[in-house]
């Protein structure tokens, strides 16, 4: 039988970078639809650059920022006594920034297609900024919110590269479904490659064409 | 006006400075918060951009707005106050209802925000005034032009602004929408004691609805003050259509007729009849509109004539347009002012010259809006 711990990991980690994106990403998605700042194109550039990144140079750099050898990580290390690459919590981190452009960008063409008229209407009714955003902006950006969250979670599960930089493969903390498909190939176990790997691209299939007829027009924008 | 002077009755200050594409608007005013002013002038003339400079949504390189004791934008000191601060209610062109609401919910986005420092319209009385009883659980998508004008209308006063900014509402109307929301509009400008500003270029919704007009040219003020009197002074060449161009004329009713059904109007001293008016009680004052091209010359009293209402009149000055056919001619009958439209080849053939007296054959008169006592 197949061992669900992987299956159970990665859903975990899919739904957990899902709402911390959308958290991080909904403001930096609102910035960005909204400034005529001179900077936007290189955040908007940064923001994208995981999408042309081999995920290994991501991972490379990630696991450098996150060794105990560096500040950061040596940080980590005093405060939790354990370390961050090769953790769960490494593994979230490097998650975030490699499904950061799937959450940004469909919100962003969201809010700049809703544009200032229904600010200024609201505007005119008192609603201070926040207000408009929360009783305005999110339910008409409803669309936006979904596929942007189906495609973060949906991305974070395909994840392999960084994956396997930061986190290796330990289970339970960071084996999740791609590096238990990569082993089970390595140990030539194809019987439960398949099984993972024919669930994954019915999952992903499923997921596509939610988002897609979500969208009735097939428009979603990424990269 | 509406029932009498309103309690606080301010002024909203505009001193304004601002360079808008190849647009420059400069302009001083001071419009009283009170009644309805329209904004009246060609496309291109700034119209717009000034309703949104006092709004908030734009940002003068250089102006003062003040409502009262209250200052918005003063760049002198770095004053921009955000547009939610502003108690100011705005009606836009294309309505602006809110779609992922129904139109019962719009209403109470605005309720919940509505400026709170007096009493407020009658929420009640003003859903059924605006007829949106049968309205209130519709998704605003199956709303007509006309229906979403008036939700809007009813949104913005009930979050019962200090004053209330309309841009052009019912440019984006059918000629059948228009007649229906106007009265509508008329009447709820009139009977709610909110102020309002109206950005317009017909002369028609202008001369129906306001009491005082900022004419605006280019981005500078050509001249402010009462409507009528705007108006009849208007050289409406170029700002309003063609057909549209005439003279406002203030009267006052000196009786009905009911058995011919007519209404009798005092101008200077001379008599109009129109057709009735039987709402209105004499000594009543209105305002009518008499186009240029209803208004024909002739040189002596006229007799034999089917034509009723002839008023003496002096030439004060002929207009030749020599690329067409005709002449525009300002003709005075004390301080009211008529125009009348006819060919050069009458001009010439009649000798006419100013300062001459003649005879203003009217053709036409439309019955505009009545004067509320002030």
């Amino acid at each position: 039988m197949i061992d669900p711990g992987p299956l159970w990991l990665t859903l975990k980690l899919a739904s957990l970078v899902t709402m911390i994106l959308l958290v991080v990403g909904t403001p930096l998605a609102w910035w960005l639809a909204m400034t005529q700042s001179r900077i936007k194109p290189v955040i908007e550039a940064l923001t994208a650059l995981p999408l042309v990144l081999p995920p290994t140079v991501l991972g490379f750099y990630l696991l450098l920022v996150m060794s105990p050898n560096s500040p950061l990580g040596a940080l980590w290390v005093t405060m939790t006594g354990t370390t961050l690459t090769f953790s769960f919590t490494g593994l979230v981190i490097a998650s975030v920034f490699y499904s950061l452009p799937f959450m940004v960008q469909p919100l962003q063409t969201t809010f700049q297609s809703i544009g200032k008229a229904p600010l200024e209407a609201a505007a005119s009714l008192r609603a201070s900024p926040f207000d408009t955003f929360m009783t305005v902006v999110i339910p008409l950006s409803r669309r936006g919110f979904l596929t942007a969250g189906v495609l973060s979670f949906a991305h974070t599960i395909g994840e392999f590269g960084v994956v396997l930089m930061v986190g290796g493969n330990i289970p339970d903390q960071t084996r999740v479904i791609s590096i238990a498909i990569y082993e089970h190939v390595e140990t030539l176990n194809y019987a439960q490659a398949h099984i993972l790997s024919a669930g994954l691209i019915a999952f992903s299939f499923a997921v596509l064409v939610a988002v897609y007829s979500i969208n009735g027009k097939g428009s979603v924008r990424v990269g | 006006m509406a029932k009498g002077l309103s309690v606080s009755a301010k002024t909203l200050n505009l001193e304004i400075n601002a360079q808008f594409g190849s647009l420059l608007l400069h302009l001083q005013a001071r419009i009283p918060a009170q009644g309805v002013t329209a904004i009246f002038g060609p496309s291109g003339s700034g119209k717009s951009t000034l309703l949104r400079l006092i709004a908030g949504f734009t940002r003068p390189e250089s102006g003062l707005i003040q409502l009262g004791e209250t200052t918005w934008t003063d760049t002198q000191n770095d004053i921009h106050l955000a547009p939610h601060l502003r108690a100011c209610g705005y009606i836009f062109q294309d309505g602006r209802l809110f779609s992922h609401l129904t139109v019962d919910q719009n209403l109470a986005f605005a309720r919940a925000r509505a400026c709170a420092d007096r009493p407020g319209p009658d929420e009640a009385a003003l859903v059924t005034s605006l007829g949106l009883a049968n309205l209130l659980q519709r998704r605003t998508e199956t709303l007509s032009g006309g229906e979403i004008q008036r939700v809007a209308l009813a949104r913005a006063l009930i979050s019962n602004p200090h004053i209330l900014l309309l841009d052009e509402p019912l440019s984006a109307l059918d000629a059948d929408s228009k007649a229906e929301i106007l009265p509508y509009l008329t009447e709820t400008l009139r009977h709610c004691d909110i102020p309002a500003i109206f950005v317009s270029h017909s002369v028609d919704e202008v001369a129906y609805l306001s009491d005082n007009t900022l004419l605006l040219n280019n981005g500078r003020k050509q001249a402010f003050g009462p409507t009528a009197n705007i108006l009849q002074s208007l050289d409406l060449d170029g700002i309003a259509d063609d057909r549209d161009a005439g003279a406002m004329v203030v009267a006052q009713i000196t009786g009905h007729d009911a058995r011919l059904c007519l209404t009798h109007v005092a101008v200077a001293d001379q008599t109009l009849t129109l057709p009735a008016i039987p709402d209105l009680p004499v000594s009543d004052r209105i305002r009518l509109r008499i186009r240029a091209r209803d208004v024909a010359i002739a040189t002596h009293r006229p007799e034999g004539l089917s034509i009723r209402n002839i008023l003496p009149v002096r030439l004060e000055a002929i207009e030749q347009d020599l690329e067409t056919s005709s002449a525009e001619l300002l003709l005075s009958l004390g301080e009211t002012r008529l125009r009348a439209r006819l060919t050069r080849a009458a001009v010439e053939a009649l000798k006419l010259e100013i300062g001459q007296d003649v005879f203003a054959l009217i053709k036409s008169v439309s019955f505009d809006s009545r004067i509320t006592a002030s």
